[in-house]
C-alpha cells in the first residue's frame, strides 16, 4: 500500500480554518461571494481590473481576521515606462 | 488571602470538564494552597460523584445563595487533602434559581479565606455559562481534539473575550498520541495554530481517568500515573510557574523504558 494519502487530522484542520473564520465574521461563502461582485463593480469604475484574477479571502491572524484582497490592475499599454 | 476565581468551561459537553475541575482544583490543593470547587452545573451536578463526595452533601449552591443555611454549612470538606472544599450544585432546581450576581457576591465571600475558587461550568452558552463566567479572574476552555469540540470551543473563547474575561487558557484532553504520530488526530500545535490561544495542558486518553471516577477518587491522588503529572503540571502552570510540558509520547511500559536508556535520557 502507498502510505501517500491525505492524512485526516490535516483535513480537519483546513476544514475547521475555514468554518472558524466564517464562525467568528459571520460571513457566508454567499456574503464573501457578493462581497467580491461589489467590490469588483465600485473598483472597476476607478480603474481597469482584470476580474479573473482577483482573490478575495478571509485569513486568521490570531484570534483576529482579516480581509484579504488581491486586484491585479491591468496594463494600459500606453502608461508603460 | 485574595482568592482567584477559575472558571473551567468548554462550549461542548462531554469533553472532560469536570474532570478538568475535579482535578486542577486537587492539584492545586495538593501544592498546599487552599481551594474551593464550585460546581456550577444546577440541575445535572456531577462534581460532587467525581470527587467521591455525593454522600455527605446537605446543603447545596442554591441553599446559599436564597439563604437557607450559612456559607460554610455548604461546603464539603474531602479529608484526603488539608484545604480542600467542595459546594456542590442543587440537583432539583435549574439554572435560573442562581444569576451572575449571586456568584460575584459568593465569589466575594470566599475571597478573603481562599486562594483558589475552581468553578465548574455547565456546558451550553446559556445562563449556566454566564453565571459560571461573572466572577472569574481567569478562564480555562477544555476541548478534544475533534472538529466539533473545536469549533465549540472557538465560540466560547470569543464570548469571553467579549465578556473582557480573556484571554482564556486552553487544556487539550483526550489526545491519543499514536494517532497524532500517526497524522489522524489534531495534535496541540494544529489546536493552538486554529484557537490561538495560550496551551497550559495536553492530556494523554488515559482509562485511569474512568477507573478513578468510578472509584470517586480524583486521578491526581495516584501519584504514579502520567495524567496525574500532567495534571499538577497544569496546576504549577496557573499558579504562573514556567512548567515544561510532558513528554506524554514515551511509553510506560518496557520497550519505552528501553527505548529512554538507550537513548541515554531520564523520564521526566
Amino acid at each position: 500500500m502507498f502510505r501517500k494519502k491525505t492524512l485526516s487530522a490535516s483535513s480537519a484542520k483546513d476544514r475547521l480554518q475555514f468554518v472558524l473564520v466564517h464562525d467568528r465574521t459571520n460571513l457566508s461563502h454567499q456574503d464573501l461571494n457578493n462581497l467580491k461582485n461589489d467590490l469588483i463593480e465600485v473598483l472597476s469604475r476607478y480603474v481597469p481590473i482584470d476580474r479573473k484574477a482577483i482573490n478575495i479571502s478571509v485569513e486568521q491572524d490570531g484570534r483576529h481576521q482579516r480581509l484579504l484582497a488581491d486586484i491585479p490592475m491591468k496594463t494600459i499599454s500606453n502608461r508603460r515606462r | 488571602m485574595t482568592a482567584e476565581v477559575i472558571t473551567i468551561t468548554s462550549g461542548k459537553g462531554g469533553v472532560g470538564k469536570t474532570t478538568c475541575a475535579a482535578n486542577i482544583g486537587a492539584a492545586l490543593a495538593l501544592t498546599g494552597d487552599k481551594v474551593v470547587c464550585i460546581d456550577g452545573d444546577i440541575g445535572l451536578r456531577n462534581l460532587d460523584v467525581v470527587l467521591g463526595l455525593e454522600n455527605r452533601i446537605v446543603y447545596d449552591l442554591v441553599d446559599v445563595v436564597e439563604g437557607r443555611c450559612r456559607l460554610r454549612q455548604a461546603m464539603i470538606k474531602d479529608k484526603r487533602i488539608p484545604e480542600f472544599y467542595l459546594i456542590p450544585a442543587a440537583q432539583t432546581r435549574d439554572k435560573t434559581a442562581v444569576s451572575p450576581n449571586d456568584m460575584v457576591e459568593l465569589c466575594d465571600r470566599l475571597r478573603p479565606d481562599f486562594d483558589w475558587v475552581v468553578i465548574d461550568c455547565p456546558a451550553g452558552i446559556e445562563r449556566g455559562f454566564r453565571n459560571a463566567m461573572a466572577p472569574a479572574d481567569q478562564v480555562v476552555v477544555v476541548t478534544n481534539p475533534e472538529i466539533s469540540a473545536v469549533r465549540d470551543a472557538d465560540r466560547i473563547i470569543g464570548l469571553i473575550e467579549a465578556e473582557e474575561k480573556g484571554p482564556a487558557k486552553l487544556i487539550l484532553n483526550r489526545v491519543n498520541f499514536d494517532m497524532v504520530k500517526r497524522g489522524d488526530m489534531l495534535s496541540g500545535d494544529d489546536v493552538v495554530d486554529l484557537l490561538a490561544i495560550e496551551l497550559i495542558g495536553v492530556l494523554p486518553d488515559d482509562e485511569q481517568v474512568l477507573v478513578s471516577s468510578n472509584q470517586g477518587i480524583p486521578v491526581v491522588f495516584n501519584e504514579k500515573s502520567k495524567i496525574s503529572k500532567a495534571f499538577r503540571n497544569i496546576a504549577g502552570r496557573i499558579k504562573g510557574e514556567e512548567v515544561p510540558f510532558l513528554n506524554l509520547e514515551e511509553r510506560n511500559d518496557l520497550l519505552g523504558a528501553l527505548g529512554r536508556i538507550f537513548r541515554g535520557s531520564n523520564a521526566k
